[in-house]
Formats: C-alpha cells, sequence, structure tokens
C-alpha cells in the first residue's frame, strides 16, 4: 500500500478475491476443540450452498500428551463453487492452535498458502515438544508461506477478562477465536455458530456468553488486526435443486436404517459394542426412540450381533455395528444367521488393521473377510459405501436386501467416509426404494425352510399361532427344518444358500461406466477411493486423455454386467487403501488381471496421486495386464 | 381374547413329537417333562408366545423337542440371543435351556450381564458338572482334583458357585432344584414364569455316562431328606426325616443344630428371606460343605423394573416429550437448507 496516499480509511479495507475452492485445516491438540471447530465451520458453509467435503483426523488417545506431534488433532474441509469428490489433496489455510500442528500438517501445504498460528504457543517447551530447534515464525524458514502470527490465547484471555472464569475454562475457548478470524477471511457469518453455542451450553450461561464473546473477538480482529490484505469469496456451487444438509458417513447409516425400517414396517434393533470408528452410530440412533428404535449396548461384540439376530427372530430388523476387529468376533453369529436364514445388516466401519492397528485411521482391508471370512461354505451378501452420503444409500440396499432375501448384508464403510460429511440432498421416506417385511402369518402349507420364487424362506414373528417352528445352526432338512444329516440334503442346502445369495444379482443396478464405455484404460474402485477416482478420472479426461471409470457398490454379488465392462477396457487400473483385494476377487470371479495400485498408510487416495498412475498406465509404463 | 385365555393345554400339547436324543437314563428327560407338565398351568400365556432360546451342548436340543417357537443357536451365546428376542418383543415368554459349559464357561460374560439387565428370561441351567456332547472333559463346575479326560491327574482348577455368582451379579430371582425331585421342580418352574425379571434355576441334572451319581450324596432318596434343606420364606431352615435339624445363624455364620439334643429348639432356627441377598450369600456357601446340608428352592426373589419394560418406558416418553418420531423430518435434520 502506497504510503504517502493522502486520505487514509480508519482500517484498509481488505481486497474481496473470488475463489473456486478451498481446502481449510484446522489442527492442534487433541484437546484443543479442533474437531468441534471444523464441524462448525462445515455446518455454516454448507448453509451458503458450497458443495464440501471434510475429514477429520484425529489421535486414538483422547487427550495424548498436549504439545506433542502424535496428539495434534486435525480437521480439513475442503469446499468449492463446483461440484467436489475430494476433501482436497493439498491445503490452503491451516490454522495451527500449537508447534506440532505446524510441524506435522506443514507438508501438505501448498506453496505460498496461508499458515494461521497462535503464536503464544510458540514458546520453548512447545517447540521442543514439537521438534523445532529453532521457532519457526522466526527463523525464516516458512518463508515459503504467507504466515500470520496471532496472539490467540492472550487475545481470548483479554476478551474474558471480565467474566472472572477459571483460567482453564477461559483457554478453552480459543479455539472459537480462531474460528471467529476464519469466518471474517471467508466473509461467512456466524450465525449458525453462535445458535449452536446457545443450544451447546444452555445449562450454563456464562459459557454461552464466553464461547460467543471469543467468536466475536476472532471476527473483529480480522476485521480490524490488518494483518490480512485479502479476504476469500467462494461462490455457492450450482447443485440441483432441493432441501440439503450435511451428512456424515455414520449419520448416513444410522438414518438409512431407520428410514429403511420404517419404510418396510417393521421395528428397528441395533445390538451393538463400542467401538472406533464406528460408535457413532451407536449414538446417533440410542438417541432416537421415539422412532421407537430399540438400542442394546451389549457386553461384547458378540453379544451385539447375537442379540440382533434375537431381534429378528423375534420379528424386528436387527442391526449391528462395529469395526475389524469387532467383525473378527462376529464371525460365528454371521454363520448363524446364514444358516438360520434371519435378515441382518452388519456394518463395518473399517480401520486400519491388523489386530487393533489403525483405530482412527481409514483402510480397506477387510473386503476379503466380509466375501470369505468364516467357516464353512457361507455365503452372505456384501455392499459398500462410496461417500459419506452414500451411506445412506447404502445403508438402506442392505436393509433391502437383508429383509427381501433372508440373509445377513454386510455393509462396508470405513472411517474416512464414517466421519467424513458432505452436502446430501435430502429424500423423504416416499423416494425410497419399495420394501416390505413378509412376516409370514398363514398356517395353510407353512415350513419353515420353503423357499419362495429367489429360493428365500419365510420370515414368522413368534406370537403367530399354529407356526410355532424351530430353527438352529445345525444343517437342515429342505423344506422342513428339521435337523438333517443327510449328505445329499446337506449339497443340496449348501448350493441352496449359495444360489439364492447370487439371485441377488437380478435386483442390483448394472455397473456404471464414467467415460467411455470403451477403450484403453478402466480405473476400477471400491468404497471410499470414489471421490479420488472420480476427481482423478475427470481431470485426465479434461486433459484429454483416454480414460474411463467405474465404482462397485455391489461386491458379492456383483453386478451382471462386470464382466462385459471389464472385456471392453485393454486395461484394468484398480486404487485401493490394501495390498490389491478387489483385484484378487476380480481375477478370481473373471480371469481378468488388473493393474493394482495400493495405498495402505491410514490415509485416503489424492486424487493426484491416482492421476499420476493413471498418466503413468496410459504412457505404459505401468504393471502387468 | 376371552376365547384364548380359556386353552388348555396338556403336557402333550408341548410335546414336538420328534424322537429325544438324549442318553437312556439322562436327567434331561426329567427336566424335559417337568417343563411340559408344569406349562399348561403358566397364567396367561398361549403355546404361540413361548420361545425356547438354547446355545450348544446335550441340555440345548430341549428346544427341538418342544412343540413352541425356538431356536437351537451357538456355544456360549443363548443368553446374548435370548436378551435380543425379548427386548424386542416383550410380549413373548422367553426360556433359555443351558449348560454348565454352554452357561458358564463359554457363556459366562452373557450370564453375568444378562442377571445384572434383569431382562424377563427364565433360564434353566442343566448342571451335571461335566462336558457331556464332547465326551468327558472337566467343565467349569467340576470339582477340584475330579478326574477327567482332560484332566487326567486332576482338575487343578476350582469350580464356579453359580448361585452365588448369581447373586453377585444382581439377579433377581435364583433358584436351585433337582433333576430328581419333579414336583419341586414343576413348583420352580411355575415361580421362575412368575418372576418379573431374569429367573435362575440351577438344576442338578445328572449325566449318567459321564458324570454318573454326582449328586447322590444328595439326591438318592433313601438320604435326601437328611441332606437337602428345602428353602421357604418366611419358614425356618429346619430339614431331616424327622424334622430333626436346622440351620442358626451364629453372627454370620452358619451352624447345624440338632433339635433333639435338648438345648435347641424351632425357635432357634434361621427363618429364611428370599428378599434379603445378605441371606442368600451365606446360605449358598453350603455348596460342596460336605458338613452342611443341600440348599434348593429360592434363594432370592426381588422385586425390580426390568430391562425391556424400562426400554418401553423410555419410546413411550421420548414419543411424549418429542412427538412421535416423524422420518421425513428425522431425515430432513435440524440445519437444512434450500437451493432453488
Amino acid at each position: 500500500m502506497d504510503e504517502k496516499t493522502p486520505v487514509e480509511p480508519e482500517h484498509s479495507v481488505p481486497e474481496v478475491v473470488t475463489v473456486e475452492d478451498v481446502t481449510i485445516r484446522f489442527a492442534g491438540d487433541s484437546g484443543d476443540g479442533m474437531q468441534l471447530t471444523g464441524a462448525q465451520f462445515s455446518d455454516t458453509i454448507a448453509s451458503y450452498g458450497n458443495d464440501l467435503g471434510t475429514l477429520p483426523d484425529y489421535p486414538a488417545e483422547i487427550r495424548a500428551p498436549a504439545g506433542s506431534l502424535y496428539g495434534v488433532s486435525g480437521y480439513t474441509i475442503h469446499f468449492s463453487s463446483h461440484e467436489i469428490y475430494t476433501t482436497g489433496d493439498q491445503v490452503d489455510v491451516l490454522v495451527a492452535m500449537n508447534p506440532a500442528a505446524l510441524k506435522v500438517n506443514l507438508k501438505d501445504i501448498k506453496k505460498n498458502g496461508i499458515i494461521i498460528v497462535n503464536s503464544d504457543s510458540f514458546e520453548r517447551k512447545n517447540l521442543e515438544l514439537a521438534g523445532y530447534a529453532e521457532n519457526p515464525l522466526k527463523d525464516g524458514s516458512l518463508s515459503g508461506y504467507s504466515v500470520h502470527s496471532i496472539p490467540i490465547t492472550k487475545s481470548t484471555l483479554e476478551t474474558l477478562k471480565e467474566l472472572n472464569l477459571p483460567l482453564k475454562t477461559a483457554q478453552k475457548c480459543k479455539n472459537f477465536f480462531a474460528l471467529g478470524v476464519i469466518y471474517w477471511l471467508y466473509n461467512k457469518s456466524p450465525e449458525i455458530t453462535l445458535k449452536w453455542i446457545s443450544e451447546k451450553f444452555k445449562k450454563s450461561p456464562e459459557l454461552v456468553d464466553a464461547n460467543i464473546r471469543v467468536l466475536k473477538a476472532g471476527l473483529f480482529f480480522g476485521e480490524t488486526a490488518e494483518i490480512f490484505d485479502t479476504r476469500y469469496e467462494v461462490k455457492p456451487a450450482e447443485l440441483p435443486k432441493g432441501t440439503y444438509r450435511n451428512l456424515n458417513g455414520n449419520e448416513a447409516v444410522a438414518l438409512g436404517l431407520v428410514a429403511a425400517a420404517k419404510k418396510a414396517g417393521v421395528n428397528l434393533f441395533l445390538g451393538s459394542y463400542p467401538i472406533t470408528p464406528a460408535t457413532e452410530i451407536l449414538q446417533f440412533l440410542s438417541g432416537m426412540r421415539n422412532h421407537g428404535v430399540k438400542t442394546f449396548q451389549a457386553e461384547d461384540e458378540i453379544a451385539g450381533i447375537a442379540s440382533a439376530i434375537g431381534a429378528s427372530f423375534s420379528g424386528s430388523l436387527g442391526i449391528t455395528t462395529t469395526s475389524g476387529p469387532g467383525m473378527a468376533l462376529k464371525t460365528e453369529a454371521i454363520g448363524l444367521a446364514v444358516m438360520a436364514e434371519l435378515p441382518l445388516v452388519v456394518v463395518n466401519v473399517q480401520r486400519g488393521g491388523p489386530s487393533t492397528g489403525l483405530p482412527t485411521k481409514t483402510e480397506q482391508a477387510d473386503l476379503l473377510q466380509a466375501v470369505f471370512g468364516r467357516n464353512g461354505e457361507c455365503p452372505v451378501a456384501v455392499v459398500a459405501a462410496s461417500t459419506p452420503s452414500d451411506c445412506f444409500t447404502m445403508s438402506v440396499e442392505a436393509a433391502r436386501l437383508a429383509m427381501k432375501y433372508m440373509t445377513p448384508v454386510i455393509l462396508l464403510t470405513d472411517g474416512y467416509i464414517g466421519n467424513g460429511s458432505e452436502p446430501w440432498k435430502v429424500i423423504t421416506i416416499e423416494e425410497l426404494p419399495e420394501m416390505t417385511a413378509k412376516l409370514n402369518t398363514n398356517p395353510e402349507g407353512f415350513h419353515p425352510y420353503n423357499r419362495d420364487e429367489n429360493l428365500v424362506r419365510p420370515w414368522v414373528k413368534p406370537g403367530t399361532p399354529g407356526m410355532e417352528h424351530r430353527i438352529g445352526g445345525l444343517e437342515k432338512q429342505h423344506i422342513y427344518g428339521n435337523i438333517s444329516y443327510d449328505p445329499d440334503n446337506h449339497e443340496f442346502m449348501v448350493k441352496t444358500r449359495e444360489q439364492k445369495i447370487q439371485n441377488i444379482a437380478n435386483d442390483i443396478p448394472e455397473l456404471e461406466v464414467v467415460g467411455d464405455k470403451s477403450g484403453k484404460l478402466l480405473v476400477l474402485g471400491w468404497g471410499s477411493t470414489f471421490g479420488a477416482i472420480t476427481s482423478a478420472v475427470e481431470n485426465q479426461i479434461a486433459k484429454g486423455n483416454k480414460v474411463s471409470a467405474a465404482h462397485l457398490k455391489y461386491l458379492y454379488p456383483m453386478p451382471k454386467n462386470t464382466l462385459e465392462v471389464l472385456k471392453n477396457f485393454d486395461t484394468i487400473l484398480i486404487p485401493e487403501v490394501n495390498t490389491g483385494q478387489l483385484a484378487k476377487l476380480i481375477r478370481m470371479n473373471y480371469l481378468v488381471g488388473a493393474v493394482q495400485f495400493n495405498k495402505v498408510k491410514g490415509t485416503p487416495f489424492k486424487a493426484f496421486e491416482i492421476e499420476e498412475k493413471i498418466e503413468e498406465v496410459l504412457k505404459g509404463l505401468g504393471g502387468k495386464k | 381374547m376371552s376365547e384364548k385365555a380359556e386353552v388348555k393345554y396338556t403336557a402333550k400339547d408341548y410335546s414336538s413329537g420328534i424322537d429325544v436324543r438324549w442318553c437312556p437314563g439322562c436327567g434331561d428327560f426329567s427336566i424335559l417333562a417337568q417343563v411340559q407338565r408344569s406349562f399348561p398351568q403358566l397364567v396367561g400365556v398361549e403355546k404361540e408366545k413361548i420361545v425356547f432360546i438354547s446355545g450348544i451342548g446335550c441340555s440345548s436340543r430341549f428346544p427341538y423337542y418342544m412343540n413352541t417357537y425356538g431356536f437351537h443357536t451357538i456355544h456360549g451365546r443363548a443368553a446374548a440371543i435370548a436378551s435380543g428376542v425379548k427386548t424386542a418383543n416383550p410380549d413373548l415368554s422367553v426360556w433359555m435351556a443351558t449348560g454348565d459349559g454352554d452357561c458358564l464357561s463359554i457363556g459366562g460374560n452373557h450370564f453375568v450381564h444378562l442377571l445384572r439387565r434383569n431382562i424377563d428370561i427364565n433360564v434353566l441351567l442343566f448342571n451335571n458338572r461335566i462336558y457331556g456332547l464332547t465326551k468327558g472333559q472337566n467343565s467349569p463346575t467340576s470339582e477340584h482334583g475330579k478326574v477327567t479326560k482332560s484332566t487326567p491327574l486332576g482338575n487343578i482348577e476350582y469350580p464356579v458357585n453359580p448361585i452365588a455368582m448369581a447373586i453377585g451379579v444382581e439377579g433377581t430371582f435364583i433358584a436351585r432344584a433337582m433333576d430328581v425331585d419333579t414336583k419341586h421342580l414343576q413348583a420352580l418352574i411355575q415361580r421362575a414364569h412368575q418372576h418379573k425379571g431374569t429367573s435362575f434355576i440351577e438344576i442338578l441334572q445328572n449325566c449318567v455316562i459321564f458324570n454318573d451319581g454326582a449328586f447322590d450324596n444328595y439326591t438318592l432318596k433313601a438320604h435326601r431328606e437328611d441332606r437337602v434343606v428345602y428353602l421357604e420364606h418366611g419358614q425356618p431352615m429346619v430339614f431331616g426325616k424327622e424334622k430333626d435339624k436346622a440351620i442358626k445363624l451364629d453372627g454370620f455364620t452358619p451352624v447345624l443344630i440338632d433339635l433333639k439334643d435338648g438345648k435347641h429348639s424351632v425357635n432357634d432356627a434361621l427363618v429364611y428371606n428370599e428378599k434379603s441377598k445378605e441371606l442368600a450369600y451365606i446360605i449358598s456357601q453350603f455348596s460342596d460343605n460336605s458338613a452342611m446340608p443341600l440348599p434348593v428352592g429360592v434363594f432370592v426373589d426381588l422385586d425390580y423394573s426390568t430391562f425391556e419394560d424400562d426400554m418401553t418406558n423410555q419410546i413411550a416418553e421420548a414419543k411424549k416429550k418429542y412427538g412421535e418420531g416423524d422420518i421425513n423430518s428425522l431425515l430432513r435434520g435440524k440445519s437444512s437448507w434450500e437451493i432453488n
């Protein structure tokens, strides 16, 4: 700015620059409230009509030692004025509440990106904990970025001085100061957060007052401190008309199952044991008593699924929710539900494995477990959600198939889409696919293992007169359901159970191809890689490269046209967050080899990684066909 | 409805008619017979409302022999499955047949939590102190030192005391019966049915093949009355053919007294109180104490709310407070926006 300008306004008015696409990350100690801050910002952004994707990333420890590198918790929001599929490859703005948060996230920040730090936390102890020999704010190492040092802690305490709050309580408000600054920087009204604060702390008015004061102080700071010479504007995205809400994958699963049960006219029963990152589903459903939902927090994973099977036997839709280690424990009970032929939805929000693995990190390594992981010939239907809001669609599908085919259905999601959120165009129960719980009440000619045209046996609610019968895990005699050790009957029943599941292929959508229906390269994915693959392939197509994409949402059985789709391409590329599990299934099912692209680091693919791989394969440098 | 209430069943109506495949002489036959004889008297329960859930083991074949709804499940999980059945559908009368391995070993966790939750399920524990279906290994109720196929040099574990365990985890109805005392077992089945909440009956059951005579020391007719004390609420703990022996409480210590020794009378005898968990625990310690008689009957019968009733009430309360759930407004959520 020209110093000689004769009439200076009281404040310089920053320029407002319109950008298409922004990624912001809030990072701090796991006790700093970064998840909450991020969630508030994304709710606000969503209400402005931007398309968005979010990715929380937090340590397994609830309160890891303050200031440590492994205690850093982050929340990324990618929002845009056009449709987006990912949570952003690189960060435009990092809010770092301490040196550790800066150090952990620096590698993800764009060249010339904005870094906002809480300068109060850059003192000797925190710098040491983060492994900084010199203060990075002073040694010039951040010269490639636009760094804004703000005394966030001091400003917060100063704002709250007259309220005489305990020091710890006052310090806890500092995340709202950072949020206020970001609201100012992106020209957003804090209204949604103000409302949220008033609701959240309604029992302690002093906290409502404190948090609101700090949030506003952050906004005013942005306005008056003259440290930003630019504000940014991201215009609303052109999304189809309708009612929208922000939805994360776990909440979407809960809503989908409630809606499906209501649509089918049955009661919903959840048996579950808390496990990261699936616990939220249990919590959401526990709050839906006025919808008649019964939740049973069981003594262990086995009791979780066992109680759900009991509920299904007694005429409700039984569901259980878990993650990898819990899935391992439920295995025997899934076998029982296969044998007893009862409806059951098993949701596995996958996380890094094996064993306890990486509880808070994402992975797609339970696919083969879902398809094969049981004793005996034990087919179950397996479906997978591809985005946070697709968790709604696929949980409805899982429930529909479970009831229609009297079978357990495994729904695979993962930590990335389970915790991640995006705007969802709200649908009503009337728009859901038709489904009915066919509870049989006619004793005429009834036998428990009589089958309909899809080979499905009848579901009978105990309490129905004249239809008393016994089922169980022992092999059943065809039609009559008595115990049978007959060798021919056993083989017949094994084949019948398999055929029943295969019949589902007639009842699911075909595999769709994005881009040309044939060509050199098809990128085939499943589950949460959808966003990165779609972005990458759309970018490549825009660049003029010949590449298409297809995404499997039904893994067992697969859509009937899968082989037909694959045959139309010279090369199949399969990116997966595992060591190649879908690639194995594709080879096994269709004798089609694929170029594998695997990443097992607890983090989702970035679109640019897939783009690079596509280009590499297209240049003929990729793996073997 | 009134027509239905008048339906009179006979024991035969509860038999599924398929061949019963327990070993000849097995105590399970008696338990099956007593259940079938008692059930016609279950007040106000239509046959189609009865569900039998079992796990794995000899006893767990039970549901196949009952002409009711039944589910023979997987090892140890009967309590968890039954919990789902009853919670999801509280109208049903849910019964669980289980054994000492199924209930106390592999299923110990579920058993503990079932009792604690007080779900209205009636648990019949067939305790024969041995693994029968796998042909003779020690079970969690096998005696210390016992030689079995998997403890050829003697069992170096101590047995669990099912009654004391049930008291410890806040069971609200805890009883013990013997397969050979048919009338007493029938009476306890009725009491279990009447009790609101989890009812637990440990039935001492003879495994004729792998642990024959395990309870003969107490249960043989010749000396049963002298070695078994029947607990009765409000009644003195007197036993013996001649009603000449009694239990007296000396501080916290139970002592055996002789009513004919001229020093004691029936007034010295402990009056049993099934509302007292403390008393029940003291009496439960008679097990495997050869100096004391074996207590059978109802140890505790307490009145607590049941899990499924609390659940039903929560749903009713939530509907009253927030209104009958409207699915479309749930889907829309609290902060939606319009794009026009």
